[in-house]
Formats: structure tokens, sequence, C-alpha cells
């Protein structure tokens, strides 16, 4: 007994020692202590003036589920390639859309952030961006970048820079925002009537007459304004704002203006109608789900990836699980001419202290986003470009055979103002679902947007 | 006791305190310290330092105006509240119709009201997540098909229902241990004394609370001290299917305290005000703590 | 024995089926788990319940399991083979939990009885603290843990979830509670035979609190089994990932693939009932030890 405690004892106590010292923290890299002059969560301030020799080994890379940069054999497909050509390493982490901002938070406070953050202005420029925890991406752009990605859309560049000039993001692809029906189930209620496919638009009165044509013929919920957390909530945002065509913010993005009486009338509408149920158990990726499996016949929260490959399970595009055909449509509006949300993605590099490990944040997203291997990593997220050629190569063309992605660049001149990097922007999406919260539990609409609203703009300053 | 004596048993017990000091106070004691201090000053994710400048009460005085805090607090005291006597008293009823079973349908019984302890709180939170479901969960299903409910009810997305159904899960995973811990006090209760009284012509019930009852009262005690702990961590159940909606209905102080400090929103990483919280919040169960403990003194 | 009236032998039928129909609803989420996992698609859509599978189907599993991969283990810089995440999951979660139970018992054992036999200074504030904290949620000292995780570079290790589980002053009570009962003149006995402090430990006192540390040891293996929070908070990394953690990221990616999931907590919950199965009688006998003593 005492023999065998104490061997368990010094056991224990070897292997705190070994696993506490000898387990490789992934952030810093694994080779010759040449390499590992400076961990990344280091103190910058006393920087040993050591040479850094063939630069940094390994990089980290935490990446959003966009398209499928969230699907391990696809991005291993992509890194593999950068680490044959480069020899670096990366290393890549899979947020999700549910915790993954938490976990970046708590990375950051525990100060062993990733090298590279794949995401959208609204977080990198809006948030970590203007909280100082990146790097200004600006030397990486010249006039050929800027005139390639502005003769595909003006706004990008914009975007992706914050109010004090920095470029916090390198966009890689962009789309817009749109709804998606379950057509047959629009056929079998005798509401596919009110869509016009050829244009992938409608107006507010179809909708209001397709909704009711579908709840007389299923007698259940047919769509979800979902409000359990802020995923997908471009989705709600969108189809409020433009049902009576109000505004999110003002033009100059310096302030909330949803409390405008459009959209509380949009509100009161929506409220209103049979069908369509405030559902606070359900945050976007979950409507999504709910209507891949055939349960809620309509989705908010949809884009091209989507109509690609509907809730990224593999089974078919533009089909849900039991086979039912899925037409994507523009939001509702009354005169059909809706402006969409758009999404940009590309990388952020953190700031870890360490120019080896900047400088080969930076190779990696020069390679994935401008260079031959671009096309690649465009198709895996399964948006469109946001230029037209990179380094010699000709994006515009890469979705020529492509029949949906064609048919889909229909929406894509309804794409609206990028109004998500306004200040105070991670403050206002919070209440804005938990405005949609309180509108489902029955609180008076315009006392709950105009609190709501106020609060996000005291938040703004 | 001599002096050499005294300090040989300081020397002693300090020795074998010493790993388990480590720990507790390392891990325990100092963050809960820097806890204390953090909460008077206005500390945040953004400075590099551990503490920001000082600024008193004001995050205590602007906690007990924030609406999600009281809320969270009032939500906190509801699963306690509810969840503790519950506990208690299902388990007593459960133990007192099983004890007597012959072993082997004992054993079943006592293995079936444990089983959701040992299935671990994540898994069991996504089956109920599923069975919550508002559109194939079989709960929906059931009620609906049964004509009991003309319309399903959609259990974790309405502000009335939410609370109660975390209660509910946090209810099964919780009785297990207390099940067990009565089986045995009542296996374990003075014959003699319950014939005694029977011969005195004393009723099945009197017998109970008489004897049977004032002899399970250190049992009861413990029941009570474990229970309250586990109604403290129903952190992953909130994370997990409500985040605190709707309407805040599921918000819990333990939840808001994450909440606070992690998720993105202008306030993110408010680490003096998450740190007053915290502080609050062991102040409750130092204070219930206290009382559960003189209760246990006086019996 | 006395006769039973009819009016308590109803009721002892009634309240046996009424347990019959518990017992049930409480086996039900672990079955509608199994039988989740292996359902197909169409039967878990299904917006009316669907109570056995129309087709046993292994394609959850099989998505479970080539979602992600990971290096089956991982020490002193070498990594095992690549292997799916979820046996790396389950290869965490078990040297967590045992790291957990072996450090929570010895420490606890060590001081429960410091603190029930020894007349050292400072007992009474020490074992105050102890009861004061026991209650306490981690979320309270979640800011500072991490920042001191990050210091000791712990941050990203499974160590930063087990240090503070050893911490956790409820084993130390508890086996306080144990050693309290170990005669006072079988010590002095010992004593005056010149045995050592140590000697008086290993060979007097363990012995005797050997039931305690049973019940101490299913205790921390269960918690910290079933521990969820200090690991989300800690382990960004998916080769750290535990069990929990992997079926709750498994949600919060795949949203509600019921099957999916359902998988992933059969894996999770699967290995620990058999094992408390096989052990149920030192389950039992541990629990209720605590509470006798405690």
């Amino acid at each position: 007994m005492k023999k065998f405690l104490a061997l368990l004892l010094a056991m224990t106590m070897v292997m705190a020692l070994v696993a506490c010292g000898g387990d490789p923290k992934p952030t810093e890299p694994t080779t010759p202590p040449a390499d590992t002059q400076q961990p990344a969560d280091a103190d910058p301030a006393p920087a040993d003036p050591e040479p850094a020799p063939a630069g940094a080994s390994e990089i980290t890379l935490w990446t959003y589920p966009i398209g499928d940069w969230g699907t391990e054999a696809t991005v291993k497909t992509l890194t593999d390639a950068f680490t044959a050509e480069t020899g670096i390493a990366v290393k890549v982490e899979y947020l999700a859309y549910a915790d993954g901002d938490d976990k970046v938070n708590t990375a950051i406070t525990a100060k062993s952030t990733p090298d590279l953050i794949m995401e959208g202005p609204e977080r990198l420029v809006a948030n970590w961006g203007a909280n100082g925890y990146l790097v200004d991406l600006k030397d990486m752009f010249d006039d050929t970048d800027m005139a390639e990605i502005n003769a595909v859309n003006e706004g990008v560049m914009n975007a992706c820079t914050h109010t004090n000039g920095a470029i916090y993001e390198y966009p890689l692809v962009m789309t817009a925002h749109c709804m998606a029906v379950n057509l047959d189930a629009f056929k079998e209620a005798g509401a596919d009537q009110y869509l016009n496919l050829d244009t992938h638009t409608w107006t507010t009165d179809d909708f209001i007459k397709a909704v009711e044509a579908l709840y007389s013929h299923y007698n259940a919920t047919v769509g979800a304004v979902f409000c359990a957390g802020q995923g997908g909530d471009q989705g709600t945002r969108a189809l409020v704002n433009n049902l009576y065509g109000g505004t999110f913010t003002n033009a100059e993005h310096t302030q909330y203006t949803w409390d405008d009486p459009l959209n509380i009338q949009a509100l009161e509408q929506l409220k209103s109608m049979n069908g369509i149920e405030f559902d606070a158990s359900l945050a976007g990726g979950d409507e999504i789900a709910k209507f891949y499996q055939g349960a809620l016949k309509m989705a908010f929260c949809w884009n091209i990836a989507q109509q690609l490959d509907p809730n990224g399970a593999k089974t078919g595009a533009e089909k849900t699980v039991t086979g039912e055909q899925i037409a994507f449509m523009s939001f509702p509006s009354q005169d059909g001419n809706s402006k969409l949300q758009g999404g940009i993605w590309g990388f952020g590099i953190f700031d870890n202290g360490d120019q080896a490990r900047i400088d080969a944040a930076k190779q990696f997203i020069k390679f994935m986003c401008d260079s031959a291997h671009t096309v690649d990593a465009v198709q895996a997220a399964r948006y469109f470009a946001v230029r037209n050629s990179a380094e010699g190569t000709d994006l515009s063309t890469i979705w020529a055979d492509n029949a949906i992605m064609n048919e889909y660049t229909k929406l894509m001149p309804f794409l609206g103002d990028y109004y998500q990097v306004t200040t105070g922007w991670a403050g206002a999406r919070t209440e804005w679902w938990n405005m949609l919260q309180e509108v489902g539990a029955g609180n008076d609409i315009a006392q709950s947007v105009a609190n709501h609203v106020a609060a996000a703009n005291t938040a703004a300053g | 006791m001599s002096r050499a004596l005294q300090r040989r048993e300081n020397i002693a017990g300090y020795l074998f305190m010493l790993p388990s000091l480590i720990f507790f106070l390392g891990f325990v004691i100092i963050p809960m310290f820097i806890c204390i201090i953090t909460s008077l000053t206005n500390t945040n994710m953004h400075d590099p330092g551990m503490f920001g400048g000082f600024i008193g009460l004001t995050n205590f005085a602007n906690l007990f105006q924030d609406e999600v805090f009281l809320k969270g607090l009032k939500n906190t005291f509801v699963i306690v509240i509810v969840s503790v006597p519950t506990v208690c008293a299902f388990s007593l009823w459960v133990s007192s119709a099983i004890y007597k079973l012959k072993g082997p349908l004992l054993s079943a019984f006592r293995c079936i009201f444990y089983l959701p302890v040992v299935t671990g709180s994540v898994a069991v939170t996504v089956v109920w997540k599923w069975m919550y479901d508002n559109y194939n969960g079989i709960l929906n299903g059931v009620l609906t098909g049964t004509g009991i409910l003309e319309k399903g009810v959609n259990w974790l997305g309405d502000p009335r229902t939410a609370l109660w159904c975390i209660i509910l899960i946090l209810f099964t995973t919780s009785v297990g241990q207390p099940i067990v811990l009565y089986v045995s006090a009542l296996g374990n209760v003075d014959q003699t004394l319950v014939e005694a009284a029977q011969v005195d012509g004393a009723t099945d019930l009197q017998v109970f609370w008489k004897i049977k009852w004032a002899q399970m009262m250190p049992t009861t005690l413990y029941i009570l001290v474990i229970t309250t702990i586990n109604s403290f961590q129903c952190f992953a159940l909130i994370q997990l299917l409500t985040q605190g909606g709707p309407n805040h209905s599921t918000d819990t102080v333990m939840y808001y305290i994450y909440y606070t400090a992690f998720k993105l929103t202008e306030q993110a990483g408010h680490f003096g005000y998450a740190n007053a919280m915290g502080v609050v919040l062991a102040i409750f169960i130092g204070a219930l703590s206290a009382i559960q403990f003189k209760l246990a003194k006086e019996k | 024995m006395k006769i039973e009236n009819p009016r308590s032998r109803a009721y002892r039928i009634f309240s046996l089926i009424l347990l019959i129909i518990l017992a049930f609803l409480f086996l039900f989420p672990l079955y509608w788990i199994i039988t989740g996992a292996f359902k197909p698609a169409q039967d878990i859509y299904n917006p009316k319940p669907v109570w056995w599978p129309t087709d046993w189907v292994v394609n959850n599993f099989s998505n479970l399991f080539t979602k992600r991969t990971a290096p089956l283990f991982s020490i002193f810089g070498m990594e095992g083979p690549t292997a799916p995440a979820a046996f790396r999951w389950l290869i965490n979660t078990v040297f967590m939990s045992v790291m957990a139970m072996i450090l929570t018992c010895i420490t606890a054992a060590m001081a429960g009885y410091a603190l029930a036999k020894k007349r050292f200074a400072g007992r009474a504030i020490i074992f105050s603290l102890i009861v004061c904290a026991m209650a306490l949620p981690k979320q309270v000292i979640l800011i500072p843990l991490l920042k001191e995780m990050s210091a000791l570079k712990l941050y990203d290790s499974l160590w930063a979830v087990i240090f503070p589980t050893v911490g956790w002053p409820f084993g130390v009570f508890l086996m306080k509670q144990f050693s309290e009962s170990i005669p006072g003149e079988i010590l002095e006995a010992t004593r005056i035979d010149g045995a050592s402090e140590a000697k008086t430990f290993m060979t007097v006192v363990l012995p005797m609190v050997k039931p305690g540390i049973g019940a101490l040891a299913i205790f921390t293996f269960i918690n910290s089994w079933n521990d969820y929070f200090m690991q989300l908070v800690m382990l960004p990394s998916g080769n750290n990932f535990t069990m929990p953690l992997g079926i709750a990221s498994l949600q919060a990616e795949t949203s509600i693939d019921m099957g999916l999931l359902m998988a992933g907590a059969a894996l999770a919950s699967v290995p620990i009932i058999v094992v408390f199965l096989m052990f149920q009688k030192y389950f039992t006998q541990g629990i209720t030890m605590g509470a006798v003593k405690g």
C-alpha cells in the first residue's frame, strides 16, 4: 500500500512536471530553439534583437464556418498547398458562430490569440481591429490590388477599412445574403404564383399572400423570425427593413435608425401574420437546419453557399433533405427592389508582437487571396471572389460553368449598403435580437424598439 | 499542551496540509482575492495589466441598476429555491417507496435514477434540446399527437416555460445521489424505536415524522448541501440551450458573468463589472452555506 | 409481523406503478440518445416521433468520425497517428478525470487528516474558508483564473482544468469528516511506539479512511467527467478538446444535426455508464459513506 502510494505520488509529480513543461503550446513554434525566439504571448517590450533566421515555421488560423472553410478536409488541401510552397505549417482551429466570439475573446484575455482569423468586417474591423488587436494590412495593397477589387464592388475596401484609415481585413470572398423558399411546398400550397422565379424578386403583398396560402395549407409555422442569438441576424434585419423600406443606420454610419416607423410597421405586420413566428429557440444556423429538414417552408438566413450545399450537409445542391426543390429569393419589398445585406469574408492578423509570425501570416494571406491559388480558396468558400483577377489569374470566370452561381448573379446588383461597420455594432446587434425576443413575447412593439435603439445609440456614443 | 508539542503539531499539520493548500490557495483563494480587488476597479479586457483604475463601489452601484443582472439574480434564486426542496422531497418519496424492495429491484431503481448523473451534463443537454424542440421534438409530438395540446409549445423559446424546462433537466440530474443516500439512511433507522412506537399505537405517518425523519436529519442536511452546490452548476444547460434568453428569462448570474466577460458586445471584457457580480454571488452563497452549517451544528 | 391494512397496501401498489412510470421517464433520454444515434435522417427530422429506428444506420457515427481528425495523443511534443478527433476527446477526458481523481485523493486525504486530528494554529480559519468556498461556482473566479493560467503558461492545456478541480475544497471537507472517526488512542499509541508522522499516516490513517478515499475518487471522477465550464474557457484548441467540449462544438457547428449529436452523446456517455454499471456497488457504497460520516 505504502509503496504503491509513494509510486503513484512520484508518478503524478513527474507527469505533472513533464506535461506542464513539455506540452508545447500550439501557438509556439516547435522547431529548434533558434526559431522560438519569441513565444506568441511574450511581452514584446524587452524584445531581444535576435534575428529571425528563416521566419516562423508554424502559424495558427482560426476560421469561422465560411462555406467549406469550416470543413477540415477542404481546408487541409488548401493549407497543405501553402505548406508545400513555403514550408510554413498551418494549424487550424474551427470556430462556430454560436461560441466562436467568446473563444477569441478568451484567447485575447489569455494573451494567446491565433495569428490569423477568418471572418467579416463586423468582427475584424469594427471590433477586434478597432480595439487594437489586429495588424494594419495597408502595406499589402498596391494600386493593382485596389483596382482589381474595386472593379468588382467599390464598397468592399471601404468595409474593410477602419475610420482611422487602417485596413484590418484582407477580403477574399463576398456575397449578397438572401432568403430561400421550399418550392415544392409553395407549389403544393398554391403559393408559387407569388414568386417571380425569373428575377427572384417579390413584393410585400406577394409575401403576405404566400404566407397566408402556406398557413392555410399546412396550419403550422412556415417561417421563423429567429432570435435566439446574434447568429444570422442579417436575415431578420433585411426582412424587417425591406418589408416597408425602413433603414437600419443612417447613411454616414454614425447612428442607428431602426426606430424608423416603417420598421415598426414591418414588425407589427410580421407579428400579426399567422404562419410567421418569432422564435427565440432558434438562431440563424438552426433556422437553416429546420428549413433544410422541411419543417419551415422559407428561410431568411440564406445565401449562395447554402444554395450550393444546403445546410452544409452535402446532400445535393438546391435540395432539402427529402429532395424538395429550394429556390433562392430576394427579400420582399413594396416595389420588389430590395436592398440586400452583403457579406464580405477575409483574413485578419492578430498582433502577437512577433514580426516573423506576422510576416508568415501575410504570406498566407497573399497565397490565399492574391495568387494563382486564389481560385481554390474562393471555390472552397462557395462565394464570389472580391476581385476580378489575382496576379494574372482571371477570377471573373471561375464560376462560369456553374448554372446556380450564374443565376445567383441576378441578385448581386441588389447589394445594399454595408452598414455593419457602424460604431457600436456588436452592441447594436445584441439589442436587435433582444428586441425581437421582446416583440415575440408580446411586448409593446414601438416601446420595445425605442428602448433598444436608444441603448444601441448610447453604446455607439 | 507544551510549546514544543504545539510546534510539532503545527509543523506536522502544515506539512500535511501543504499539497492541498497549494491547489486551494493557488486556484481558489488567490483568484477570489483578485476577483474582490478587481471588482472595485474598472479593469477591462483591453488593459494590458491585471488591475485598472480604482473606482470604489461604482460597479456594485451599477449592478443593482442593471435590469439584466437583477433578472439573473432572481432566476438564480428561483432555481435554487425550487430545485433544492423538490429534489429533497422527491428523493425522499422515491426512497421510502423502494427501500424495502428486494435487492435486485432496489438496485435497478437506484441505478435508473442515478443514470442521468453519469450520462454527463452535455450529453443530457443535447438530448433534451432535441426533446424540447419546437418542430420535431418528442414532447410536442406526443402532446399534440394525443390531443392534450392543440398546438405545440415552444418550450425553450417562450419566456414563460424556458426556465422551468431548465429546472426540470437540472432536477433529473440531481435526484440520483439523494435517493441513494436516503435509501441507506432509511435502512439504518433504528428498528427497535419504530417497533416501540408502533406498539404505542403510532400511525405510519407519525412513525415516519417523529422517528425516521428525525434520525435522517444529518443525511437531509448533507443532501441540502450537495443539491445546493449542484443547482449552481447549471451553466452548461443555459449556455447550450437558451443563452440566457428569451427575454433574459433564463439568465443566471453565473451565465451573465461569462456573458459580460467574453461575449462580443460593446461591454465585452468589462472584467471589473463581471467580477463585481462574482463577489455578489459569492456573498449570497457564503451566507447560504453559513446558514446550512449553523443548522447542521445545532442538530 | 403487523398485518398490513388495505389502505396502505393500495398506496404501496399505486406508488410502485408510479415509480415504474417514472423509471421509464428517467431512462428515456438515454434511450433517445442511443436510438437517435442509429436513426436515419428521415426518422430524425420526422415531426411525428419515431419510437424505433425504421432502419439502423451507422452513418451518424461515420460522420462523427470523419468530420474532424486529431493526432491520437501528444506527449513531449511527439504526436500519435492521426485518428478521428472523437477518440482524442475520449483520451483527453479519461486523462483529465483520472489525473484530477488521483491528485484530489492524495491531497485531500492528507489535508483531511491534518484538519481532523492535528491541532495546529490557524486550523479553524482554514476550515471555515473551505466550508465557504465549497459551493462557490467556478464562474465567480473565472477571469482571475484565466489570467493566472495564462501567466503560468497552462492555458490551452488539460492541467488548466485539472488543477482548479483539485483545488476545489469539497474533497478536503469530506476527508476531514472521515478522519474524525479515527480513534485518538490508536494514533497516540503509534506515536508512543516511535513511529514518524509519515509512517502513522501511511500505516494507520490511510487504511482507516480507505472507504472515504473510494467515495471521493468516484465523486471527483464523475464531476470532472461532467464538467464543462472550465474546459470551455481553458481549452480552445481542438487537440485539447474533451468529450463534453467536442459534443458542444458539434452542436455549435452543425446546429441541429441531431443524428450526429446523438452519436457523439452516445460515445461520451456509454463508456462511463458501463463503468458505472460494473462498479455500481462501490458507487452506492461510496456515496453513502460520504453522507454517513459527513
